[in-house]
């Protein structure tokens, strides 16, 4: 092949979430450019206003820490809380004693560290799935847009309307008596990653992003030769880093956030992901032991948010009401 | 729309019109599309569209997992009319969104006015506020269910204690379930509602503010007459965003107190989901589907609505 396909061929166009969610067309913390709100900077100089304001916003900021980061903070100090302490002094602020033996209980006793592994594993599946169906989906319905390609765009616009809960009991039986493939899926890693592929939220939001890329590079490396294979993996793929990392992050967390249909179709407890373990354990665990489960079911989810912070305050509020 | 790339390119590496026979449109990369899409049209095929109509067939059978389905006509649908159990799980799902409309709707607006106003470190109010959402949502339910415990010693009871309050019964009562599962899912679902009305607040001409002021209109003034009038747009999105959610509430019944006590939190969900699956001989699938169409008929005209709006708002 040519040169010119090796070379990125053009700027990353920056992630047109905005056009996903057209009434968010910014950075929530990015109004520098903004020198007012509703309160002007001449009254932000009158020493009453200041007062005031400012007062309004140190009850806020301690009402968000204590609502916000309160929970997370006591789901912490519980995690590593003698249990006695936890039911007769939920809220001391030092307890007797540090019992770390709360985590070391729940990641080997209780298994965490198994079901852990297999929250991963549904992650990781529902990941490559969903990416492989958004982005070959996305190619065919913006890139090479073939006759038919109206129809099945069409066709996935409208799962958008189709609530969720009309799906669970028809999916449930074609898991257990899946089309051409004779067997199951009741009980298969694959009946969890495959519909999670099933996002009509992914496909529009991967063609829109392939839609604002410039048309020229596409033609160019036509005209350098490259067949559909080439041009979808060594030109379209590498300038669609940006939503790619979009859609990863939001895969991963809602697949870590999926609930009810790993409860349907995963039946053994040796595969089951954390949210389903965790409340079947509920009852039958130590409390410092179950607390400390909970807390280590958080820190993927948390640690994610705090590396990306931007990408779940940009787009995240709209794609997470759209897809819950 | 513009140029059809694959046209384009057969044009200029073939430089003739296109061939209509089935070689020839494999040869134009027809055959290497058709596989681009299969991932796309396998997943959906299987996994949205077959369930979609399925769902619409079973509502009409009487289906079990051990004879072929037969149809029944409307049979299903006036078992679960006339099931005593969805009157009260309708009226549970329509107070879960009352509630949810008078605690959780205003209260991400308010919050998300005041921090519109911050200056400094805005990224650190905003982040404390979006921290509940991406706790998942079991781990949720269960941190709070033990939070609600209902013994003095329970963490709200001793927090409330401090001012000479309670000990309150929380979920363990009827009248008290329902709101305190409402003021759970506030928590989790508040920072969602932030982020996207600060998003909205930023996009509010100055201009306006600045012919208010000249005009005499105070602080508050401005907040109403200005600011809520020109969210009334992103208002009435998640307004609908949220019924569609409220009227779907799941897991909070499920995980805080199954249904109880006394039927007083099942929702219409739950009760679709004990029609299938609580049941461990089998499920009643055909009133479970029935009650989902139902359902699903009443979400899609809101859905349909919501599109409408923000079709209509990025046109203009």
């Amino acid at each position: 092949m040519t040169t010119t396909l090796a070379r990125p061929a053009a700027p990353i166009v920056p992630v047109p979430l905005a056009e996903a969610a057209p009434e968010t067309p910014s950075l929530p913390e990015a109004p520098v450019g903004r020198e007012r709100g509703a309160v002007s900077p001449s009254e932000w100089r009158r020493p009453h206003v200041r007062f005031g304001l400012g007062l309004t916003q140190v009850v806020l900021l301690a009402l968000l820490v204590v609502a916000g980061l309160g929970p997370m903070l006591l789901l912490a100090k519980f995690a590593v809380t003698p249990t006695q302490d936890i039911l007769s002094t939920p809220l001391a602020v030092f307890p007797n004693g540090i019992e770390w033996g709360n985590l070391d209980q729940a990641w080997n006793r209780v298994h965490v560290s198994q079901y852990f592994l297999n929250t991963i594993w549904l992650a990781v599946g529902s990941w490559a799935v969903q990416v492989i169906v958004a982005t070959t989906g996305g190619y065919v319905l913006s890139v090479l847009r073939p006759a038919y390609g109206k129809v099945i765009q069409w066709l996935v616009l409208a799962t958008m309307f189709v609530p969720a809960v009309v799906l669970l009991v028809p999916l449930y039986l074609i898991i257990l008596h899946p089309p051409l493939l004779g067997h199951s899926l009741i009980n298969s890693f694959w009946a969890v990653w495959l519909p999670s592929g099933a996002s009509a939220f992914n496909v529009l939001l991967v063609s829109r992003f392939f839609d604002s890329l410039p048309k020229e590079v596409f033609e160019a490396a036509r005209v350098d030769g490259a067949g559909n294979l080439r041009l979808f993996w060594s030109v379209l793929l590498p300038m669609s880093k940006p939503i790619l990392g979009v859609v990863s992050i939001f895969a991963i967390i809602s697949s870590w956030k999926d609930f009810l249909w790993p409860l349907l179709v995963l039946k053994d407890p040796n595969i089951q992901p954390l949210s389903v373990r965790l409340p079947a354990i509920a009852g039958t665990t130590d409390l410092g032991v179950f607390l400390a489960a909970l807390a280590i079911a958080t820190l993927i989810p948390i640690g994610l948010f705090l590396a990306f912070q931007n990408h779940f305050l940009n787009g995240a509020g709209f794609s997470g009401a759209v897809k819950g | 729309m513009s140029i059809q790339i694959s046209t384009t390119a057969t044009a200029v590496a073939a430089g003739r019109p296109r061939r209509r026979s089935l070689a020839g449109w494999a040869q134009n990369g027809g055959a290497s599309t058709l596989a681009f899409a299969m991932p796309l049209l396998l997943v959906f095929g299987v996994f949205s569209w077959l369930p979609i109509i399925n769902s619409v067939v079973m509502s009409f059978q009487k289906t079990n997992l051990v004879k072929p389905p037969t149809f029944v006509g409307w049979s299903n649908f006036t078992y679960v009319l006339s099931d005593p159990l969805l009157w009260t799980a309708i009226q549970n799902t329509a107070y879960f969104a009352v509630l949810a409309l008078v605690i959780g709707y205003p209260v991400p607006l308010i919050a998300a006015v005041l921090m519109s106003e911050v200056r400094r470190f805005r990224g650190l109010f905003s982040a404390l506020a979006y921290l509940p959402v991406v706790v998942p949502p079991v781990v949720s339910v269960l941190l709070w269910k033990f939070f609600y415990d209902a013994s003095p010693t329970g963490v709200f009871n001793t927090m409330l204690g401090w001012i000479g309050l309670g000990p309150f019964p929380w979920i363990q009562d009827a009248d008290w379930a329902m709101p305190s599962l409402v003021l759970a899912a506030t928590w989790a679902g508040a920072g969602g509602a932030i982020i996207i009305y600060l998003a909205a607040l930023t996009s509010v001409p100055t201009e306006l503010y600045e012919a208010a002021e000249m005009d005499g209109a105070g602080v508050l003034r401005r907040i109403w007459h200005i600011t809520l009038p020109q969210l009334r747009g992103v208002l009435l999105i998640t307004l609908i965003l949220q019924f569609i959610a409220t009227a779907q509430v799941f897991l909070e019944p499920y995980l805080f107190t199954g249904g109880g006590p006394a039927y007083a939190t099942t929702t219409v969900l739950l009760l679709i989901y004990n029609y299938a699956f609580a049941n461990s001989l089998g499920g009643n699938y055909g009133a479970a589907t029935a009650l989902s169409v139902m359902l699903a008929v009443v979400l899609a005209l809101f859905s349909l609505l919501y599109f409408r709006l923000t079709r209509s708002w990025s046109d203009e």
